[in-house]
């Protein structure tokens, strides 16, 4: 719980968990970039991370037969930040056959987002506040890239975590990728 | 005495029998019956293959066509037996080979086959025609080439859920040119590519072909291929359901299926691209059976395309169809029977779908024919299983699974006893339940008192004592099988009702507290039981008498204690129970 919350006076938000670190960037409770709709379930920071392994680990439990495991191994959840905003959502990279699959599946995630493609450019946009987004990840390596540079496969294998970044932070981004402040390392993951 | 009819006309009439509880009740009947009735069996089901020998049953029944044999209890399907335990096919394959040389048909479920078997059996049987291996396991795609290559009127090769070892993709070329036989072909748990041209070749010469269910490597640009040379198809399973979106793909796939007009059922769908799906909708109208068990796709396009099937009968669907799609199925589907819902992340104890004991609801209400339920889900109430018995009492299988062990009724917090107790009171032709959450005692005692017709009771994690064994062992007076783990009952239910284990095929407890001493008590006192204990930690005597074992599993027979025991069973028969006691008596410990 941040500090910074608690004292926002009127704002009587119950989303007062944010990565650990990061501002709270609430506008004083008018225009949010984010819809209100919230499951709560998504909020809760302290589950989040360590969760399949605390407690599934009871030998054939739930009965799932082994070729149904297999199946669903080819899963692959990351954690997607959006600048502003004080929860995460998780996204299954392997669901999605295309960067343009990935954009759609993010616009129904988080429903205030529409997809607007200029030029060659994936954004997504805020309708409320006409704010927009450019999707970077975090790779293997640590480093913040454009979403969209390599191609698809690669970048379901590399991505470890999605951050929807405002347009105006983002410029520079790519070559040069100025390495965020840890925003990213926040969560223990 | 004299006879009222002679032996030809009840043999004749005996052939109109096809059940094997009808064909028992008349081998009781006298002398003369029982061995019409034996010389004109033809098909033998045997649910635990150690119940009885291959050599008892030869000797009763000398001219059978058809063999069905399950090996490992069923939660072997979890990894809750070890590997080695047994099931082995081979002592069966010797003794039919000699003794049936007009053997027609091979059905197998969980057993060890290993590829000498599949060459024994593709040398023996000269009319052999049906090979089924449901969730076997121990053979390799070599063995499956003898079968390819040397049965000259094979007409059903199903693998089922097998594990097979995947050399090559090769084995199908062995099917030799003039094998036009084939009706149902089932390799989809295969790994490997296999030949597409033998592929096409082979379907295209088995005009009777009716069942095709492909591996994953099939692409989906090829599957128009061969749904064009065989549009008689009843059931197809797909390859991977995946491509790059190009227009030519999507109407060659369309107006491929638009050629089958006989196509009931369809399986498949792995990596399901959901634009792919529209190309399916001129032969949705027609089908009854629809398996999306492997299907990630997500709503809307996944309930869209379920509810195009109006007339599903059976739908097996991952939980992305989610509540709302459940409801959708429930308006759409009024003649759908069973449905199975399987968790996409099994070991996600949020999960990631609005998956909950509402879509159960709704498809309970909306369809009158529902009878068979198999559902995972991550919270369940009282109120929502009693409203599920309510409007369908007509239900037969209900299995139900919430994730977490020993969830409570989310509402209330409460033991879901209620729920369950209404399902086993309004269903009264329940014949098989699978319970989950948090139960006590008290749903014990409602299943002994209602269940009467209860053949198969699955349960986990539940139950306070030793007097919920005791009610579904005393109550339930059709129960064949009962499988238990980690629930805490003991010695004093099973020893009470020992002999009810003679009237069942088998018990199966893990994870429990039951005694060493016990089992041997029960071993001693029941000779035409097997009582095998399975201890991976070491051998049971180690520790004192009123040490739990790990793992029980007892089965009635008539073939005595078996002789393929890995070093972790140990079978508590008269002789072995003394052994153990001569060994404990002399330590100074």
């Amino acid at each position: 719980m941040s500090p910074e919350s608690e004292t926002s006076g009127g704002l009587k938000t119950e989303l007062t968990l944010g990565l650990p670190g990061e501002l709270q960037v609430q506008k004083s409770g008018i225009k949010r970039g984010f819809c209100e709709v919230v499951d709560l379930k998504l909020v809760n920071n302290s589950k989040s991370e360590s969760q399949p392994s605390s407690k599934t680990q009871v030998v054939g439990w739930p009965p799932v037969r082994s070729y149904m495991k297999n199946l669903v191994r080819n899963c692959k959840y990351v954690k997607v930040a959006v600048d502003g905003a004080p929860y995460l959502r998780k996204i299954d990279l392997e669901i999605h056959s295309s960067y343009q699959d990935l954009l759609t599946g993010m616009g129904d995630l988080f429903t205030c987002l529409t997809i607007c493609n200029v030029l060659n450019e994936r954004k997504l946009m805020d309708s409320a506040n006409g704010e927009e987004y450019v999707p970077t990840y975090e790779d293997k390596d640590g480093d913040w890239m454009l979403v969209g540079d390599v191609p698809w496969k690669m970048f379901v294998e590399s991505c470890k975590r999605v951050r929807l970044m405002k347009s105006s932070e983002a410029i520079g981004l790519g070559a040069a990728a100025p390495s965020t402040p840890s925003k990213g390392s926040s969560t223990g993951c | 005495m004299a006879q009222s009819f002679p032996e030809d006309v009840l043999e004749h009439v005996f052939s109109f029998l096809n059940h094997d509880r009808d064909r028992n009740a008349v081998s009781l009947v006298c002398k003369s019956w029982y061995d019409i009735e034996r010389l004109s069996r033809r098909r033998i089901f045997i649910g635990n293959c150690y119940a009885v020998s291959p050599e008892i049953v030869i000797r009763r029944f000398p001219d059978v066509r058809a063999v069905e044999l399950k090996g490992k209890p069923h939660f072997a399907d979890f990894n809750l037996v070890p590997e080695g335990w047994g099931g082995y096919v081979y002592p069966w394959v010797v003794s039919m080979a000699g003794a049936y040389p007009w053997l027609e048909e091979i059905k197998l479920k969980r057993m060890v086959v290993t590829d000498e078997n599949l060459e024994l059996i593709s040398k023996s049987f000269k009319n052999f025609t049906v090979l089924v291996l449901l969730s076997c396991e121990g053979f390799t795609t070599d063995g499956l080439a003898y079968i390819a290559a040397n049965c000259r009127n094979l007409r059903e090769l199903d693998l089922g859920e097998s594990e097979v070892e995947d050399l090559s993709g090769h084995w199908l070329s062995h099917f030799p040119d003039n094998c036009t036989s084939l009706v149902s072909l089932n390799i989809s748990c295969l790994g490997s590519e296999v030949s597409f041209s033998a592929l096409e070749r082979l379907v295209a010469r088995c005009p009777n072909l009716k069942t095709l269910r492909l591996n994953r490597a099939v692409p989906l640009e090829k599957l128009p291929n061969l749904l064009c040379r065989a549009p008689q198809l009843v059931e197809l399973g797909t390859g991977a359901y995946s491509a790059e979106i190009q227009s030519d793909i999507f109407s060659n796939l369309s107006e491929a299926f638009l050629g089958c007009k006989q196509l009931k059922g369809l399986s498949g769908f792995w990596d399901v691209v959901p634009a792919y799906l529209p190309a399916m909708y001129s032969v949705c109208s027609q089908i009854t059976s629809l398996n999306l068990s492997y299907a990630t796709a997500q709503n809307p396009d996944l309930v869209q395309f379920v509810s195009q099937c109006g007339n599903l009968q059976r739908l097996w669907v991952l939980d992305y169809i989610e509540d709302v799609g459940l409801e959708a199925l429930a308006a759409a589907c009024k003649d759908l029977q069973e449905l199975r819902v399987f968790p996409s992340d099994p070991y996600d104890a949020e999960g990631n779908v609005t998956l909950t004991e509402q879509g159960l609801v709704a498809v309970s209400e909306g369809c009158p024919k529902l009878q068979s339920v198999l559902y995972f889900c991550r919270q369940m109430s009282n109120a929502a299983l009693v409203a599920i018995a309510r409007n369908r009492p007509n239900m037969i299988r209900f299995r139900l699974c919430i994730i977490e062990p020993r969830a409570p009724d989310y509402l209330t917090l409460e033991p879901l006893d209620a729920g369950f107790g209404a399902i086993v009171e309004n269903c009264k032709e329940l014949l098989r339940l699978s319970m989950s959450g948090l139960l006590t005692d008290r749903v014990f005692e409602y299943i002994g008192t209602h269940a009467k017709k209860l053949e198969m009771l699955s349960i986990a994690f539940a139950g306070d004592s030793d007097l919920g064994l005791h009610h579904v062992l005393s109550g339930c007076e059709s129960l064949r099988k009962l499988e238990i783990r980690d629930c805490p009952f003991g010695d004093k239910a099973l020893l009470a009702n020992a002999t009810k284990l003679e009237t069942m095929r088998s018990l199966w407890m893990s994870s429990c507290s039951v005694s060493f001493g016990a089992c041997k008590l029960l071993g001693q006192k029941m000779p035409r039981l097997n009582v095998e204990v399975i201890n991976e930690r070491g051998p049971p005597d180690s520790g004192p008498e009123d040490c739990p074992v790990e793992k029980l599993y007892v089965y009635r027979t008539i073939a005595g204690p078996r002789v393929d025991m890995p070093g972790f069973v140990w079978t508590m028969d008269e002789r072995v129970s003394s052994r153990f006691s001569r060994a404990t008596e002399g330590h100074g410990d």
